[in-house]
């Protein structure tokens, strides 16, 4: 199986994947999902760092740097914004 | 760090994000779900800089490693400062500095893209571009209009219809010879008309299908980082990608039902749909306006109360002072919930999210389709700061725009109470003919003083 080929099969078992999943969550916690989902696509902060590391170039290094400072607000903010809205979820029976 | 290695442990990275989702089936695993998902993205972030790919060790180190601190001193803040009310701008926001750097990513990408790259790599390059440039833009208008920095109507201008689809064409056309011949200069005329578009197509959107908009951005978002990760070879962006644009996806779905009309009606109806808004006649016929001496009196002698809360609640920031008001009821021995809209507010679950944070129990939160069965032996139904939600013209009057919506059947209801800050109609602009039947009292004003005059016409009683 080629590589290209192996990625797409990762993808499209992720996309039932995530159907499944996603299709499961409650009602109620709408808003922490997609703040959840937010901070998972902050994720893409691994995909900066590594175009950051190997620019060629100063054009490519400003864009790369200016892209890993949003992923990391995007993946952090995400993250803790997610814990303070569940938290309000948990202290209740 | 080999690759293969690397690779294993996105794969941790990978299932921390799906136990992630999966502990948000229930409000009791949630909290614990976030934290394994941010521990895998912990692991990730910190695995990749051990990472040896082709190209050898990352380099710049000191620039990625400032770059991260900047990120952390703004977003840890920012996510710990904002108000619950305020949730719907922050998401859209993180959302487009996600889109943002997936953009930039694939821009960067471009530009080493060898001769070797294969069509199907150049293809997912654009698409990163294009979509992640949209996603950008878009939520940082819808930001914009969240935080009332321009206005929450819909932006329409005479000819709109016609820039939007030219920028539409002008991006598939620039796109299909970027893929085909390449070119440097077009990508950067490619991301800009993508950002343009991003602009236009959120401008005509207002208030309420703005819970559509952000859903939708949303799935952009991740199928952009989804995509870069089929550039890059990164399995765990392709998997973490891919979560969210299912997610996405399926949120986006369930807003459209929730508003009775498709994606495509919600995104492009304020071009087609006419102006309905109210007809003046109407607007003078007489309602009837009560003190909140004269709501006391109603609730303190009902058995059961269905709370409505809308984003005025939101607007307002009256999460607190209902609950408080709920709780009185409570102690008196009258059965009180709270109808909760799909809709209503400015994101999915926005109204769950707020009277959390007041410390609402989540079982008294019922869901449209369990509370509407039920306002037939419900005394008091109290209409906090929505409208549209409850307009029965969505069953009654085809043609208007939210008909054919489902809508809280508050007019079953013994009597109705509307906290309303005037008589303006809802976001929709449709009059509101339960605002008139003889059933119906008014409470003018702020829904958080009104509600407070309220609680303490209640403790008086």
């Amino acid at each position: 199986m080629s590589n290209g080929l192996a990625l797409l099969a990762i993808f499209t078992l992720a996309v039932f994947v995530g159907f499944e999943v996603v299709s499961k969550v409650s009602t109620t916690l709408h808003t922490p999902l997609m703040s959840g989902a937010n901070a998972i696509h902050g994720i893409i902060l691994v995909g900066a760092i590594l175009v950051a590391g190997h620019a060629d170039g100063g054009l490519q290094l400003i864009l790369g740097v200016i892209a890993v400072v949003l992923a990391t607000i995007n993946m952090i903010g995400g993250f803790v914004v997610t814990d303070r809205m569940l938290e309000m979820f948990k202290g209740k029976k | 760090m080999s690759r293969n290695l690397y690779d294993l442990l996105g794969l941790v990275s990978s299932v921390a994000f799906i136990l992630a989702l999966k502990g948000l089936s229930s409000p009791k695993s949630a909290r614990r779900g976030n934290i394994i998902g941010a521990a895998g993205a912990g692991l990730a972030t910190f695995v990749v800089f051990f990472y040896k790919s082709e190209e050898g060790s990352l380099h710049n180190l000191p620039w990625i490693l400032g770059a991260l601190v900047i990120g952390i001193a703004f977003g840890v803040p920012a996510a710990r400062m904002v108000q619950m009310t305020q949730m719907p701008q922050m998401v859209a926001l993180f959302n487009g500095v996600g889109g943002g750097a997936a953009a930039l990513v694939a821009i960067v990408e471009y530009l080493n893209l060898g001769k070797s790259a294969s069509t199907l790599a150049v293809i997912a390059t654009v698409f990163t571009v294009v979509v992640g440039c949209i996603s950008f833009s878009g939520s940082v208008v819808t930001f914009l209009k969240l935080q009332e920095l321009m206005t929450t109507r819909p932006v329409i201008f005479p000819g709109g219809r016609f820039v939007i689809g030219a920028t539409l064409a002008g991006i598939f056309v620039n796109a299909g010879y970027v893929i085909a011949q390449g070119g440097n200069g077009l990508l950067e005329l490619l991301a800009i008309l993508s950002l343009l578009f991003g602009v236009l197509f959120v401008l005509p959107v207002g208030g309420a299908d703005v819970p559509i908009v952000i859903s939708l951005l949303n799935a952009f978002t991740g199928l952009t980082v989804a995509a870069s990760g089929y550039v890059l070879e990164n399995i765990l962006l392709i998997v973490a990608g891919t979560l969210v644009g299912a997610s996405g996806t399926i949120l986006t779905r369930l807003m459209a039902v929730a508003m009775g009309r498709s994606v495509m009606g919600t995104l492009f109806g304020a071009f087609t749909a006419k102006a309905v808004a109210g007809s003046g006649e109407q607007e003078s016929r007489p309602v009837r306006s009560g003190s909140p001496d004269d709501v006391a009196i109603l609730l303190n002698y009902a058995r059961r109360v269905v709370i409505v809360p809308g984003y005025g609640l939101a607007v307002a920031q009256a999460q607190h002072t209902i609950r408080e008001m709920a709780d009185l009821l409570t102690a008196k021995g009258i059965d009180v919930a709270y109808g909760i809209h799909p809709v209503a507010g400015r994101m999915p679950g926005h109204m769950n999210v707020l009277l959390a944070e007041a410390n609402v129990p989540y079982e008294q939160l019922v869901e449209m389709e369990d509370v509407n069965p039920t306002f037939a032996q419900t005394d008091v139904a109290l209409v906090v700061g929505a409208n549209d939600v409850v307009n029965p013209a969505a069953k009654t009057t085809p043609g208007a725009p939210i008909y054919g919506m489902p809508i809280l059947d508050v007019d079953q209801a013994a009597n109705i109470i509307f906290l309303k800050r005037s008589m303006r109609p809802g976001f929709a602009g449709i009059e509101n003919e339960l605002l008139y039947d003889p059933k119906t009292t008014l409470l003018f004003g702020d829904a958080k003083s009104s509600l407070t005059k309220v609680v303490s016409a209640l403790k008086a009683l």
